[in-house]
């Protein structure tokens, strides 16, 4: 058999288990074979494992209107890096992306950049305004694969209603940032012992938790309504979850039969509130980084599966915004090139965390969010993957960043697990191998 | 050298963490000193003579401003000043570029003032040069915090088992979170005090209630808050009578305190509004006093992290 790629002796981890070697041909976009081949381009990834591309369901890539902080080119430049094949965009970008020609621009043009996948998430409300509902209908032909009003908050619980109600006509998750915004206030940092210490507005974390109460309720309202029609197998996604109190009720949720995903960011599954002892802007990001006891309970519940996925919340602004003042400053903070090393090293290789459940939580589980079908490694399947080595150990350079945020929480922590190859439907869009420093693009 | 000999001293002053007790001990020995340059006729030391400071305030301030400049003007150093308001809304030059444009000019150290916590540990990190926090947001106000402590050992001799009462809006006060972190490691005990809304969860050295009779019970010493009138616009105060009702420090309350317990407060002062304005006249108040030592504590403050020897 002949195919473009044969890559020799990868152990093969996808979302059902770790298996063995194999000789993997790629070819005509697809996985022909897992026995071997005849390809012009072989490589040997011995010690090597080859993953199914990992899926971003929570990106900002800033573009339009913000390429100071990011682009498309660099942003998907910097996902394929970090692994992975496909990145949802956030819509708050300016102008928002609240209709159906900028969602039809931006696929165009990503496509052309031939690097990660764009996926379009469009705004539910227009303008994000929170009052009049967005086209979901005209934006999802346009290519839009979730509806969110995410960087702010849904205020008026009856907008996400109809909002939910109208979105599950079209098979459409709505995802929220789920903080009340009242509660939250002004905070800049977790509420609690540091926040009071060092004299920081707090936001706390039964912000988090009271919104996603109310949410829950919506969506028992929302399935109410609908019950006279097919109830959705997916409706509501509660993003960057961040508190234990959130993922009880979210986890009784579940066991109840909602139809509620959510999702953690790196950062809320690494860093703590104390790490804004250092009164540095840097570890600013909302939600806010928590407590300990919360990682404890986010790592738990990625485990047994109430967390659905990772998502990165890869937030770039400048290196002079995030020098601003903790008041000043703007939330986020950038994972893209890290997400998949850090939480392989942080997770799997300190903690013991099963390896397949981590691949499954990049792959099968975002994907199940957004209503794509599992992308598993086996003949037949699309070849959109990730080769990566968990043994070189290298530490985090952000100067070397694909992203134009050349700036890390992370930053000289020693990772392993860093990827290696991206192929997006079999086509090599980053290369990195030995010796060749990583990054490299395809030639 | 031994360990009795002369403390060496943080170069820089953001709030207590790198501080120890002996080393702010003998930081009030130097401003006891300085007290007495500010008696003599002519005001002035050579002590400085070659340095430049510069005090940088992001944040309107008069007399802290004030102090700070007639303090290392009367030790000889140059003075510039740097005032800058800002807003929320201000996207012009970022603090680190005044900073670093200052810093192109020959500034030995810098006094800063913010509302925005952690700016003076910020600047620390891109300047290598001694920075003194004149009050950074909600967080810090050391010099604040020396010259309470000055002022209460000139009238209670040792701090050592006193009780001191601070009474306000304890949660966005940067000199009640200074004061709960200088006064214990003098060995006093601070009870803040203020409406639930008011208060911080915790308090690292100090006790918190909102029972005013509990935290001026046998206090040795009283420190009011200035109470601003946006906390009612936030919602967290139904009104200022109401605050006056239930918070006001007033003839009867102090009452409640040891007999002349010396009354402090770090000013401006609403009168009437958290003190009842007779008492900021009367004899138990170090009001005007607390204004005279600060210049004293911060020539004390300027002449260790610049020269760093007693």
């Amino acid at each position: 058999m002949k195919g473009d790629f044969l890559i020799k002796k990868a152990k093969l981890v996808d979302g059902r288990g770790v298996h063995g070697t194999a000789d993997v041909l790629i070819g005509e976009g697809r996985i022909l074979s897992l026995s071997g081949g005849e390809a012009p381009s072989v490589l040997d990834a011995s010690g090597m494992i080859l993953s199914p591309g990992f899926f971003d369901p929570h990106a900002h890539l800033r573009e339009p209107g913000q390429e100071v902080k990011e682009d498309l080119q660099s942003g998907l430049t910097a996902a394929a890096r970090g692994g992975y094949t496909d990145i949802v965009s956030m819509p708050n970008t300016t102008p928002v992306v609240d209709n159906p020609e900028i969602v039809a621009a931006l696929k165009k043009k990503a496509a052309q950049i031939q690097q990660a996948r764009l996926h379009p998430a469009a705004a539910l409300t227009q303008g994000q305004e929170g009052k009049v509902l967005s086209e979901a209908h005209r934006l999802q032909e346009a290519g839009a694969v979730m509806l969110t009003d995410d960087g702010k908050t849904n205020e008026d619980a009856g907008v996400l209603a109809q909002g939910l109600l109208y979105a599950a006509s079209w098979g459409l998750v709505v995802a929220v940032h789920a903080e009340d915004a009242g509660l939250r206030r002004n905070g800049v940092m977790n509420e609690g012992a540091v926040s009071y210490r060092l004299g920081l507005p707090g936001n706390s974390g039964y912000a988090e938790s009271a919104r996603i109460a109310r949410d829950l309720e919506v969506v028992r309202y929302v399935l109410d309504r609908l019950a006279a029609k097919a109830a959705p197998d997916r409706l509501l996604h509660i993003q960057h979850l961040s508190t234990r109190r959130g993922l009880e009720l979210i986890r009784q949720a579940k066991h109840q039969g909602l139809p509620v995903t959510t999702e953690v960011g790196p950062h809320h599954l690494t860093l703590t509130e104390e790490a804004l002892n250092g009164l540095n802007p840097l570890y600013k990001v909302a939600p806010p980084l928590r407590t300990q006891s919360d990682v404890e309970a986010l790592i738990e519940g990625l485990l047994d599966g109430s967390i659905d996925c990772i998502g990165t919340d890869h937030a770039p602004h400048t290196q002079d915004e995030k020098e601003l003042d903790l008041l000043r400053a703007p939330f986020g903070i950038p994972s893209l090139e890290v997400c998949w090393p850090l939480l392989y090293t942080e997770l799997v290789e300190k903690r013991g965390f099963p390896l397949d459940v981590l691949v499954a939580r990049f792959t099968d589980g975002p994907r199940r969010v957004l209503g794509f079908p599992p992308l598993h490694l086996e003949e037949g399947a699309e070849a959109s993957l990730v080769l990566w080595n968990p043994s070189a150990q290298r530490a985090v350079e952000p100067q070397t960043f694909a992203s134009k945020a050349r700036f890390s929480p992370w930053a000289g922590w020693e990772l392993k697990g860093w990827p290696v190859c991206t192929w997006v439907e079999g086509q090599m869009v980053c290369k990195a191998m030995e010796g060749e420093g990583i990054g490299q693009s395809a030639p | 050298m031994s360990e009795s000999a002369t403390p060496s001293f943080p170069k820089h002053l953001l709030d207590f963490r790198d501080w120890n007790r002996r080393q702010v001990e003998s930081l009030l020995e130097t401003a006891q000193m300085m007290q007495e340059v500010l008696a003599r006729p002519v005001k002035k030391v050579p002590a400085l003579t070659g340095f430049t400071v510069a005090t940088v305030f992001f944040e309107p301030s008069t007399r802290t401003r004030i102090s700070f400049e007639l303090a290392a003007r009367r030790m000889s150093a140059d003075v510039v000043s740097f005032s800058g308001a800002t807003s929320s809304t201000t996207k012009g030059e970022t603090y680190r570029d005044t900073l670093r444009t200052l810093d192109q000019m020959g500034i030995d150290a810098y006094i800063l003032r913010t509302d925005a916590a952690g700016v003076p540990h910020q600047a620390h990190r891109w300047l290598h040069k001694p920075v003194i926090n004149a009050g950074d947001g909600w967080r810090a106000h050391p010099t604040q915090a020396l010259l309470d402590a000055f002022t209460l050992r000139e009238k209670l001799g040792s701090l050592e088992g006193k009780k001191i009462a601070i009474v306000g809006d304890i949660l966005h006060s940067r000199v009640a979170r200074s004061n709960a972190e200088l006064l214990p490691m003098l060995g006093a005990t601070v009870v803040a005090c203020g409406p639930a809304t008011l208060l911080p969860g915790s308090l690292p050295g100090a006790t918190l209630t909102t029972s005013l009779r509990e935290a001026l019970y046998e206090a040795d010493a009283v420190m009011v808050l200035r109470l601003q009138k946006e906390r009612m616009e936030k919602g967290l105060l139904p009104s200022l009578p109401e605050y006056i009702a239930a918070y006001q420090v007033n003839r009867e309350r102090l009452g409640w305190a040891k007999p002349q317990a010396p009354l402090l407060h770090p000013g401006p002062m609403n009168r009437d509004v958290e003190l009842e304005g007779t008492l900021a006249d009367s004899a138990q108040s170090l009001v005007e006093r607390q204004v005279a030592n600060g210049q004293a504590v911060r020539m004390a403050v300027l002449y260790h992290v610049l020269v760093g020897k007693s």
